[in-house]
C-alpha cells in the first residue's frame, strides 16, 4: 500500500456536472431512451396514440393502480425481499373499503384510512413473519397472498360491492383536478414523490438499503433491523391500501376476484426499472419509468388490435430484453462481474 | 529425485487497464518439488496462477511444459495439459458425495452410456485415495466435511486429471495445525511420486516446513528465487516489501491507567464456552491468542449480543449492563470489527459515506426523520484525512477499495459512534505486510488516545508486537492473562494448548 494507490474510480470523472448526472444515472437514462422510442413507434403507427385522450385515460390512468403497487414493493426489492401478497392484498383491501365505506355509510375520505390501515396492517404481518420468524420473504408474503384472496371472497360473499350510494366515490380517480389530468394520475405522482423522498431523504430509505445490502453488518452496526423490516413491508402495504382506493374508484365498485397477478405487473416494472432483485439498489424513478413502459407497450399494441394473447409474449420478451441490456451495461461498467 | 524441469514461464507480462499487473516475470517448476511463490496482496501471485491455469491470457512470454511450448487458453485446456489449480475457495458441491464430487463430468456410465455406474464410480475413487493416502470414505456427502477434508478431495480431483502440476492457493487458511499436518504429508507423498507443487502461502513459517525453493514477487515484478535451505522468514519479508521488517518488534512500555471500563464475568455459552473472564483497561489493548476453534469469536460474538449465551455477567465502567442484541452492545459503546469484513462488516455496493456513518445514523437526522447529508459527508471527509483512507472522495463504492482501506472504513464506522471499547477479530487478515503496518499504528494511537482495545488475533508476533497484556483461550476457556513482558510464542503455545491431548 505504501507505494500504489489501488482504487478505482466509478465517479468523479471530468465533465459538466450535467454530464456526470447523466454518466452516474446511465441505466435510467435508458431506460427512458426505450420508453421514447416505444412510444414514438406507436405514435407514427397510430398517430390517435399520441392524442392526450388516450395519454390521460388509456395510459396513465391504467399506470395507477399496478404503478402504486410498483412504488410499494421497490422498497421491498430494495432490502432484497419480495412481497407476492400485494396483489390479492390490494383485492382484500377493496372489499373492506367497500365494505365499511358503502355498508356503515362512512364518508368519503375515510376510504382511504381505512384502506391504506389495512393495506400497512398486511405489510407488517409479512414483515413480522420475515423478521421474527424468519421465513423466506417468498413464503411468507405467498402464505398472506392466499389468505387475502380467500378473505377476500369470504367477506364479500363473492359478489362485487357497488359504490353507487357513496357520492362522488368515482371522482377520486376519475375526476380533475388540475386541468384535464385525471385524479388518479396526480395520486400517482404525488405518492411518488413521497416515496422518492422517503427513499433517499429518510431515515427509512437509508435503512432500506442498507438491509439490502448487507443485513448483517447492519445488525451488527447496532441496528434493530427486525423491526425496520417490520416498517419497510408496512410501507409497502399502505401503497397496496392507496392503490386498492383508486382501482375501487376506477370501476365504482370492489371486485372480489381482481387483483391477483397485479404482483407480478408491479415486480415487472421494477425490475424493468432497473431495481436489482438481489437488494441494496433501486430507484422510485425507474420504477414509474418501468411502469409507464409496460402501460405503454399494452396500450399502443392494443391500438394496433394486436390480440391480447400476443401483447403477453411481447411484454415478456420486453422483460428480458430490459434486464439483459441493464446487466450488459453494467458488466461493461464493471459493476458486477 | 533428480531434476527434470516441468513448467518453465519466460518474461511473462500481463496489463490490466491502467495497471500492469505482470512484467516480465519468470518462474520455473521441478518434478517432486514444492515451490513456493511469495508476494503481498496485489504483487501479482494470483494474476501469475490465472495464467498458469488459463483463466487469464497472458500479453507476452513463453510457457514450457514438459519440453515443449504450450499456450494455455483456457482452464479446460490446463487441466488437458495436466496442471491444476486448488482455489482458496474450494469448488465442490456440498450435497455430492466425495466419489462423486471427485469424477464431477466423468462419471463412468454402463454400457447404453445412459445409466451411471456407481460401484465403479466408488472403486475408483476409492482407488485413488488410498493412492494419496487420503483416509475418506468416497461416500460421504462432501457439505458434512470439514474444511480440511474438503481439501483433501480437492487434491484428490486434481491427481484424478493426471495432472502433473498442482497449484495450491493458500491451502492451509482455514486448517488447524494437526489438519496441516495431515496436509503437508500428503503433499510430501506427491512430491515423492513426481509431481510438481506450486504454492502461495502468507504464512512464511510454512514455507520452512514445506517448500524446497520459494520463489518472491513485487509489484508484479519477478525479484529473486531462493532454495529454502538458504534463506530465512525476515530475508523474504524484506524481499517482499522492498525493505526491512522487524518481526520480533513488541510494543514501547507505557504507563497504563488502572482504571476497569469492561469488566467480564463467567459468560458461557451452549456449544463452546466455558466460564470465561477477564478485565479490559481504559487505554490498554488486551491481546487474544489461541489456536483455530478455541472460541475467541465466539466470545466476541457472545459479549456484543450477536450469539446467545447461557450465563455470564458484564459491567461497564462498574455499572452492571446487560447486553442482549449487537444494538445493545453498540448503546454501550462496543463496537467489533469481524475478521470477515465483507460480510459482517461493510456494505460494499454502497459508498465510502454510507458506511462511515453506518453505525450513527440517527445522529444525522433531524427531528423529522430526515436525513442531513452535508454532516455524513463532512465527518466522513475528516475521517479518510485522520485514517489517511486511500480514496478519490467519500462517495467511492467501498467494493473498489482495497483490504486495508476496507478494514480503515470500519475502523471510522466505529469511531464515528464514538465507541469507546473496540473488538478487533483479526484486525490484519487479508490486508498486506504494508497496510498491516499502518493498521498497527492506527491501533497503538487509539489506545493511546484512551480508547479500550480487544485484539483477537491468530499471527503471534501481531499479538506480541500489539497487546499490553496477552489472554490465552483453549478449548472455550480462558487459559491464562500475561504480561506482555512476560509473554513469547513459547510461552503463549503452551497456555493455547493447555486442554489438548
Amino acid at each position: 500500500m505504501s507505494t500504489k494507490v489501488k482504487d478505482t474510480t466509478g465517479e468523479e470523472q471530468s465533465g459538466s456536472k450535467f454530464m456526470n448526472l447523466v454518466r452516474r444515472e446511465i441505466g435510467q437514462v435508458f431506460a427512458i431512451a426505450g420508453l421514447v422510442i416505444i412510444f414514438a413507434f406507436f405514435s407514427i403507427m397510430k398517430p390517435v396514440f399520441y392524442s392526450w385522450a388516450n395519454v390521460s385515460n388509456g395510459i396513465l390512468m391504467s399506470t395507477t393502480v399496478t404503478g402504486l403497487l410498483a412504488i410499494g414493493i421497490t422498497f421491498v426489492i430494495i432490502t432484497g425481499g419480495i412481497d407476492l401478497s400485494i396483489g390479492t392484498g390490494t383485492t382484500l383491501c377493496a372489499i373492506l373499503v367497500a365494505h365499511y365505506v358503502v355498508g356503515w355509510h362512512l364518508p368519503l375520505w375515510s376510504g382511504f384510512i381505512i384502506g391504506m390501515t389495512f393495506g400497512a396492517l398486511i405489510g407488517a404481518l409479512n414483515g413480522a413473519m420475515i423478521a421474527y420468524l424468519k421465513l423466506p420473504p417468498f413464503i411468507a408474503t405467498l402464505a398472506t397472498m392466499k389468505a387475502a384472496q380467500g378473505l377476500a371472497l369470504i367477506i364479500s360473499h363473492l359478489a362485487p360491492i357497488r359504490f353507487d350510494t357513496v357520492k362522488g366515490w368515482e371522482s377520486i380517480a376519475q375526476g380533475n383536478l388540475i386541468g384535464s389530468l385525471p385524479n388518479g394520475v396526480l395520486i400517482l405522482f404525488g405518492a411518488a414523490i413521497i416515496a422518492w423522498f422517503v427513499l433517499n431523504r429518510t431515515v427509512v430509505g437509508r435503512y432500506t438499503f442498507a438491509i439490502g445490502s448487507n443485513g448483517e453488518a447492519t445488525k451488527l452496526s447496532g441496528v434493530k433491523v427486525e423491526r425496520w423490516l417490520i416498517l419497510i413491508y408496512a410501507l409497502c402495504g399502505l401503497f397496496v391500501g392507496l392503490a386498492a382506493v383508486v382501482l375501487t374508484a376506477r370501476l365504482g365498485a370492489a371486485e372480489p376476484d381482481l387483483g391477483l397477478g397485479y404482483e407480478l405487473e408491479a415486480i415487472a416494472a421494477v425490475i424493468i426499472g432497473g431495481t436489482s432483485l438481489l437488494g441494496g439498489k433501486g430507484t422510485i424513478s425507474g420504477t414509474i419509468i418501468g411502469a409507464l413502459i409496460m402501460a405503454v407497450l399494452t396500450n399502443g399494441l392494443r391500438i394496433l388490435q394486436v390480440q391480447q394473447e400476443w401483447q403477453y409474449v411481447v411484454v415478456g420478451i420486453v422483460i428480458v430484453i430490459a434486464v439483459f441490456g441493464d446487466n450488459v451495461r453494467r458488466r461493461r461498467a464493471g459493476e458486477i462481474s | 529425485m533428480a531434476t527434470s524441469q516441468l513448467l518453465s514461464l519466460e518474461g511473462v507480462s500481463k496489463e490490466f487497464p491502467g495497471v500492469k499487473a505482470l512484467d516480465n516475470v519468470r518462474f520455473d517448476l521441478n518434478a517432486g518439488e514444492v515451490h513456493a511463490i511469495v508476494g503481498e496482496n496485489g504483487a501479482g501471485k494470483s494474476t501469475l496462477m490465472k495464467i498458469l491455469s488459463g483463466i487469464y491470457k497472458k500479453d507476452t512470454g513463453v510457457i514450457t511444459y514438459r519440453g515443449e511450448h504450450v499456450n494455455v487458453s483456457s482452464p479446460h485446456e490446463a487441466q488437458s495439459l495436466g496442471i491444476s489449480i486448488i482455489h482458496q475457495e474450494l469448488n465442490l458441491m456440498p450435497h455430492l458425495t466425495v466419489a462423486q464430487n471427485i469424477f464431477i463430468g466423468r462419471e463412468p456410465r454402463r454400457k447404453a452410456g445412459v445409466f451411471l455406474n456407481n460401484s465403479k464410480l466408488i472403486k475408483d475413487a476409492q482407488s485413488l485415495l488410498d493412492e494419496l493416502n487420503i483416509l475418506l470414505d468416497p461416500r460421504e456427502l462432501v457439505g458434512e466435511m470439514t474444511i480440511a477434508r474438503q481439501q483433501m478431495v480437492e487434491i484428490a480431483k486434481a491427481v484424478s486429471y493426471r495432472g502433473e502440476v498442482i497449484i495450491m492457493d493458500e491451502p492451509t487458511s482455514s486448517l488447524t495445525p494437526t489438519e496441516t499436518e495431515a496436509l503437508f504429508k500428503i503433499i510430501n507423498n506427491l512430491k515423492s511420486k513426481g509431481k510438481g507443487i506450486i504454492y502461495i502461502s502468507h504464512r512464511l513459517e510454512e514455507l520452512d516446513v514445506i517448500s524446497d525453493r520459494i520463489t518472491v514477487i513485487r509489484d508484479g515484478q519477478y525479484v529473486q528465487t531462493m532454495n529454502t535451505k538458504e534463506t530465512s522468514i525476515p530475508e523474504v519479508i524484506s524481499l517482499m516489501v522492498g525493505r526491512k521488517v522487524d518481526q520480533d518488534q513488541r510494543p514501547d512500555s507505557r504507563e497504563l491507567s488502572n482504571d476497569v471500563i469492561l469488566k467480564v464475568e463467567g459468560i458461557s455459552t451452549k456449544k463452546l464456552l466455558r466460564d470465561v473472564s477477564f478485565e479490559l483497561r481504559k487505554g490498554e489493548i488486551l491481546g487474544f491468542a489461541g489456536l483455530m476453534g478455541a472460541g475467541r469469536t465466539e466470545l466476541a460474538r457472545a459479549l456484543i449480543g450477536a450469539d446467545s449465551k447461557t450465563s455470564g455477567k458484564v459491567w461497564l465502567k462498574g455499572k452492571e449492563i446487560s447486553i442482549k442484541s449487537p444494538h445493545d452492545a453498540v448503546q454501550s459503546g462496543i463496537g467489533y470489527l469481524s475478521e470477515d469484513r465483507k460480510r459482517f462488516g461493510l456494505l460494499l455496493i454502497q459508498d465510502i459515506t454510507f458506511n462511515v456513518i453506518m453505525a450513527s445514523i440517527p445522529k444525522y437526522v433531524n427531528k423529522f426523520g430526515i436525513f442531513k447529508k452535508g454532516p455524513a459527508a463532512g465527518i466522513t471527509r475528516d475521517f479518510i484525512a485522520q485514517l489517511r483512507i486511500r480514496t478519490p472522495s467519500e462517495k467511492q463504492f467501498v467494493k473498489n477499495l482495497s483490504g486495508g482501506n476496507q478494514q480503515k472504513v470500519v475502523i471510522a464506522k466505529w469511531l464515528a459512534r464514538d465507541c469507546d471499547i473496540l473488538i478487533f477479530d483479526e484486525p490484519t487478515r487479508g490486508i498486506d505486510v504494508g497496510a498491516k503496518d499502518e493498521i498497527y499504528k492506527l491501533l497503538t494511537r487509539l489506545a493511546s488516545e484512551g480508547k479500550s482495545i480487544i485484539m483477537i488475533s491468530s499471527e503471534l508476533p501481531e499479538v506480541l508486537r500489539m497487546s499490553d497484556r496477552i489472554a490465552v483461550m483453549c478449548e472455550g476457556r480462558l487459559t491464562g492473562i500475561i504480561e506482555n513482558k512476560d509473554a513469547d510464542q513459547n510461552v503463549i503455545m503452551q497456555y493455547a494448548t493447555k486442554f489438548r491431548d
